[in-house]
C-alpha cells in the first residue's frame, strides 16, 4: 500500500550514489519544457509527456478529461487503434495513457537501440498530432467507463474515496471524480472531446520527461519531434484556490458489508509549500511510516482492530489532502475512531515523543537511496519536478530539510494545517454501524 | 505496511530474460553446511540491497482443517524473539532507513528487507534470529488472528471479485493444494491453535528449507561470508517430503455460475490446466504457452483486443495470461467483461480465439511481435531490483530452479508457429477447462 505519493518520496543521494539524478532542462521551439536524465546501465528509454489536462479541467463535464486520455491512442484519420498499437508492439515498446486530477500523461517505454526507438517515437508523434476521436472508439470507451462506474458502486473503498473528495473539496474542481459520473459520461459528445483536446493538448501545456540510455542530442531530437504536430497553444487559467471546509462533518454512506471503511481528513497544502516537510515528517510518525507508525502500532499490533491503518499527505497544483484510513468490523468501529482521532490529537497537542521523532527522521533520511533505484521511479519524480516548476535541487534538499526539523516545528505545522474544526469523516459500511457513531 | 498474501498480483504473466539480461544479472550460488541455499544477483546501479528469505512452504502445503496456517504463521513471524521482542524488528529496520514486509503464496513464504547496501548485516542478523528463536504467545496469536480475519474481510468477503475468485479457485484446481485460498477458510483461521503454529515452525522453518536471495549493490563473496556468519550456526533439520499426486488428469470440463448480490457487472474467467516450468514434461511447452498468451493478449494490438473489444465489440475488456512459476500444474487463463451483459457472446468469443490457436498456425508477423514483446518485457523487468530477487526466489521455491533464467531467450527465439499450434492442441482442450461466471443476482437476461 503506497501512502506516500508525490514528491515526498524522492530524496536524492547526497553521497553520490549511482542513481543521483542529474537533470538537464530546456524548452522546445514549440514551448514545451523538457527534463532529461541520462542513464546508460540498461538499454532502455522512458518518456513521459504530462499535460495540464486532468479532471480539474473537466469544467461541467466530469469524466471528460479521462475520456480524452483514454481515447488518445484510439485512432487517427489513417489508422485505427489496432494498427497503431501493433506499430508499438512489434518493436517491443509499451505505451499507455493515464489521467488524474492535475495531469493527463502519456508514457512510453522502449528499447534504446535506434532501429527500435526511432519508429516508436515517430509513431507516437503521429498519433498525438492526429488523434481523431472516431465515433466507434468514443462509444466503446464510454461503455468501458460506464461499466467501471457501475463496478465502483460495489466497492466500499471507491465509494469512500468519492465521498471524501467531494466533502473536502466542496465546489472546487478537485471535488469531482476523475472517472466522472454516469450522467455526465453518458452525455459527453465528440465535439466536447475535440474541443478539450485542442485546448489542453498543446505544446505550451506539456512537460516532457526523458530518462534512459541516450545522449542529450538524441533526447533533444526526440523531444523536438514528439510534439511537433501539436499546436503551440495558450496558457491555461490557473486553478482556483481550495476553500477549507468550515465545520467538522461526518458523511455516512450505507454499504452492505462486514467492515466499515473509514477516511478522516481535510485538504492539505499545495506543492512547494514550505510547511510540507514538517507535515511529511509528522505524517510519517502518525501513519505514513509503515509498521512502526503510531496508527499501525495502536490499531493493528496492539489491538488487532484492522489489517490496514495509516495516513498520508499529498500535494498538488492546489491543496492536496491529509487523510487517515482504516477498515474495521462493526463492533470495533467506535474504538477505531477513538484511536485514529486520539492519535492525531495527541501528536498535534503534545508534539512527538523524542524517540519517535528521531526514528522517523532516521528512516526518511536513511531510506533515500531506495527511492531512486529504478529508471521508472526517476521518471515519475522528474516529470513532477517539471510539471510543478520545482527547483532541480528540490530533491537533494529534502534530506537536509527533514534533518533540520524539531518536534516544535512538526507540532506547529500540524496546528497550522490540520484543524479539528475542519475535519471530514467518511464512513462507508453497514447502516446500523455507521449511524451508531459520530 | 501490508503483510500481504496477494502475491499473485506481483507475478506478471511472463517470465523471461534475454541474453543481454543474463550478462547483467547473473546469479551466484552458495550452499551453507546446514543446507541453506544462498543466491546473489548483482545490480550496481544504486547503493541499495534487497534481501529476501524464502521458505519452501505455502498454502498448497496445507491440509483440510489447517488452511491459512502458512499465512497466519507469516504474521506471527513479526511477533518477536527473546532477543528482539515484538516491534523491535520493525523498529530497527526502520531506524536503519529500511523497509520490510513479507508475503505468502501458494508455494512459498518470504520475508524481505530493502536497505542501503551497507546495512545488509542488520537484515541478515534479524532474519537469522527469527528463523531459529521465534516466540509464540497465546496473547499475540489472539491479536494477530483478529488482524488476519480483518484482512480476509477486506480482501475477500466484502468484495465481489474476492468472493468470486475463491469459488473459482475451488473448482479450477480440484483435489490439489491450490483449491483453497492462501489466506485460508475463515473457520480454519478461527480454529488454529498455538500448537499448530509451533508445529509449522518446527517442520518448515529450518535452513535446509530456506533460500536467501540477495540482489543489488553487493559482492557475492561478501554476502556468502555474512550468510555463514548469521545463518551458519543454525542447525539444519530434515524436511518432510511432500507428495502432490495429480489425481484428476485431466479433470474434465467444469462450470461455475456465481450470482452475486452486490456486483453490477458480469465477469467471465476461463482457465485450462497446463504444466508449469516445474512440472512440464517437455521443457519448451511453458515457453510456447507464454507465446500463446502473448498472441492473444500481448497488448492492444493483439487478437483479443482486436477481435472482441473492437471487432465484434462483445467485450468491454478481455485478456489472457500464463504464469509458469508454480510448483504444481498451473492455468492458462482468459477473462472477459461483457460490454452489454451478454456473457455468452464473450464466452463464445474466447472459445473461438482458443480454437483458432489449435486450428491454424499463428502468422509470421504475430509470432515476431510476441517474441519481440516477451524479450523486451523481460529486459524492462531488470529495471526493478526487487523484481529480480522475486523472480529468482519464485523459480527456486517452485522447483523450476533459478538456472531456468538462462534458457529463456533461446526458447523464445527458437519456437516456431508449429510449436505453438502443437502446444495449443495438446493443452487447450475442453477436458482441462474451467469456466467461471459471476453475474448480478437480478440479472436474468443471460439465463
Amino acid at each position: 500500500m503506497r501512502y506516500w505519493l508525490g514528491l515526498g518520496l524522492l530524496i536524492m543521494s547526497a553521497t553520490g550514489g549511482a542513481m543521483e539524478a542529474d537533470i538537464t532542462q530546456w524548452t522546445t521551439e514549440q514551448g514545451s519544457e523538457v527534463l532529461f536524465v541520462e542513464r546508460h546501465e540498461l538499454p532502455i528509454v522512458d518518456i513521459r509527456i504530462a499535460f495540464d489536462a486532468g479532471s480539474a479541467r473537466d469544467d461541467d463535464h466530469p469524466g471528460l478529461a479521462r475520456m480524452v486520455s483514454n481515447l488518445l491512442l484510439e485512432g487517427t484519420a489513417e489508422r485505427d487503434a489496432g494498427r497503431i498499437a501493433r506499430q508499438f508492439e512489434r518493436y517491443g515498446a509499451r505505451v499507455s495513457t493515464n489521467s488524474g486530477r492535475d495531469t493527463a500523461e502519456v508514457s512510453l517505454r522502449a528499447l534504446s537501440e535506434p532501429a527500435r526507438l526511432d519508429p516508436v517515437v515517430e509513431n507516437l508523434a503521429q498519433v498525438l498530432a492526429g488523434a481523431a476521436f472516431p465515433d466507434d472508439a468514443i462509444e466503446r470507451v464510454r461503455q468501458q467507463m460506464l461499466l467501471g462506474l457501475q463496478q465502483a458502486e460495489a466497492s466500499a473503498s471507491q465509494q469512500a474515496e468519492k465521498a471524501f473528495t467531494r466533502a473536502i473539496y466542496g465546489d472546487h474542481p478537485y471535488a469531482t471524480p476523475p472517472g466522472g459520473t454516469i450522467d455526465s459520461v453518458e452525455s459527453i459528445s465528440q465535439q466536447m472531446i475535440k474541443d478539450f483536446h485542442r485546448r489542453h493538448y498543446t505544446a505550451a501545456n506539456a512537460t516532457i520527461a526523458i530518462v534512459g540510455d541516450l545522449d542529450r542530442d538524441r533526447a533533444e531530437a526526440i523531444a523536438g519531434s514528439i510534439l511537433a504536430g501539436l499546436p503551440a497553444g495558450e496558457p491555461l487559467e490557473p486553478l482556483p484556490a481550495v476553500d477549507l471546509p468550515d465545520a467538522p462533518t461526518t458523511v455516512r454512506v450505507p454499504f452492505e458489508a462486514e467492515q466499515t471503511h473509514v477516511v478522516i481528513g481535510q485538504p492539505s497544502v499545495r506543492r512547494g509549500h514550505e510547511d510540507y516537510y514538517a507535515l511529511y515528517l509528522g505524517n510519517h510518525m502518525l501513519g505514513g511510516g509503515g509498521l512502526t507508525s503510531m496508527l499501525a502500532e495502536r490499531m493493528r499490533e496492539e489491538r488487532g482492530l484492522s489489517y490496514s491503518s495509516g495516513s498520508r499527505v499529498t500535494t498538488g497544483a492546489r491543496r492536496g489532502r491529509f487523510q487517515m484510513s482504516t477498515q474495521v468490523r462493526s463492533d470495533a468501529l467506535q474504538e477505531a475512531l477513538s484511536v485514529l482521532r486520539g492519535s492525531l490529537t495527541e501528536l498535534r497537542d503534545k508534539g512527538p515523543a523524542a524517540e519517535r521523532l528521531d526514528a522517523s527522521r532516521r528512516n526518511i533520511t536513511g531510506s533515500f537511496p531506495l527511492q531512486l533505484d529504478s529508471n521508472r521511479d526517476l521518471l515519475g519524480y522528474v516529470s513532477s519536478i517539471g510539471f510543478h516548476d520545482l527547483p532541480h535541487d528540490y530533491l537533494s534538499r529534502f534530506v537536509e530539510r527533514i534533518e533540520g526539523l524539531d518536534g516544535a516545528a512538526v507540532q506547529s505545522a500540524l496546528r497550522e494545517h490540520i484543524d479539528p474544526q475542519r475535519m471530514v469523516t467518511v464512513l462507508v459500511g453497514p447502516e446500523a454501524a455507521i449511524n451508531a457513531v459520530e | 505496511m501490508t503483510k500481504t498474501n496477494a502475491v499473485l498480483a506481483l507475478i506478471p504473466a511472463l517470465m523471461a530474460v534475454p541474453a543481454l539480461a543474463q550478462e547483467r544479472g547473473s546469479v551466484t550460488e552458495f550452499t551453507l553446511d546446514n543446507g541453506m541455499q544462498v543466491l546473489v544477483r548483482q545490480d550496481h546501479r544504486a547503493p541499495v540491497v534487497v534481501s529476501q528469505v524464502w521458505y519452501r512452504v505455502g498454502s498448497s502445503y496445507e491440509s483440510r482443517g489447517e488452511t491459512g496456517l502458512s499465512h497466519l504463521f507469516e504474521h506471527m513471524m513479526f511477533k518477536g524473539t527473546e532477543r528482539y521482542p515484538e516491534g523491535r524488528f520493525s523498529e530497527i529496520i526502520s531506524r536503519e532507513g529500511g523497509r520490510e514486509n513479507a508475503f505468502t503464496g501458494r508455494d512459498f513464504s518470504a520475508y524481505f528487507e530493502i536497505m542501503a547496501a551497507d546495512r545488509l548485516p542488520v537484515a541478515l542478523e534479524l532474519e537469522a534470529d527469527r528463523m531459529a528463536n521465534l516466540q509464540i504467545s497465546d496473547e499475540a496469536l489472539a491479536t494477530e488472528r483478529q488482524v488476519v480475519l480483518e484482512e480476509r474481510r477486506l480482501r475477500t468477503e466484502d468484495r465481489p471479485e474476492g468472493r468470486f475468485g475463491e469459488r473459482y479457485a475451488a473448482i479450477a484446481h480440484p483435489g490439489t493444494g491450490y483449491a483453497h485460498p492462501i489466506i485460508g477458510w475463515a473457520d480454519d483461521v478461527a480454529a488454529l491453535e498455538k500448537s499448530d503454529l509451533e508445529g509449522w515452525y518446527q517442520q518448515w522453518y529450518t535452513p535446509s528449507n530456506a533460500t536467501l536471495v540477495v540482489a543489488g549493490d553487493v559482492d557475492p563473496q561478501a554476502v556468502h561470508e555474512l550468510a555463514r556468519e548469521y545463518f551458519g550456526p543454525i542447525p539444519g533439520r530434515p524436511v518432510p517430503s511432500v507428495s502432490d499426486p495429480d489425481n484428476l488428469d485431466p479433470p474434465g470440463e467444469r462450470r461455475l455460475i456465481y450470482r452475486d448480490d452486490q456486483t453490477r457487472v458480469a465477469q467471465l474467467r476461463m482457465g485450462y490446466e497446463v504444466p508449469s516450468l516445474a512440472t512440464a514434461e517437455h521443457a519448451r511447452d511453458p515457453y510456447a504457452l507464454m507465446m500463446l498468451a502473448s498472441v492473444l493478449d500481448g497488448g492492444e494490438g493483439a487478437r483479443l483486443a482486436e477481435n472482441l473489444v473492437r471487432g465484434s465489440g462483445v467485450a468491454a475488456a478481455a485478456g489472457a495470461g500464463y504464469n509458469g512459476m508454480t510448483r504444481l500444474d498451473t492455468e492458462f487463463s482468459l477473462f472477459g467483461v461483457p460490454a452489454d451483459g451478454d456473457i455468452e457472446a464473450v464466452e463464445n468469443g474466447l472459445r473461438e480465439a482458443v480454437a483458432q490457436l489449435r486450428r491454424e498456425p499463428v502468422s509470421p508477423e504475430e509470432l515476431e511481435r510476441a517474441r519481440s514483446q516477451l524479450l523486451a518485457d523481460h529486459l524492462f523487468e531488470l529495471d526493478s531490483v526487487f523484481y529480480q530477487a522475486m523472480q529468482v526466489g519464485m523459480l527456486e521455491t517452485t522447483g523450476a530452479g533459478w538456472e531456468t533464467l538462462a534458457a529463456f531467450e533461446d526458447n523464445i527465439r527458437s519456437l516456431t508457429a508449429e510449436d505453438l499450434q502443437a502446444a495449443a492442441q495438446r493443452y487447450l482442450q475442453p477436458e482441462r477447462l474451467t469456466v467461471g461466471i459471476m453475474q448480478p443476482a437480478e440479472g436474468g437476461e443471460q439465463e
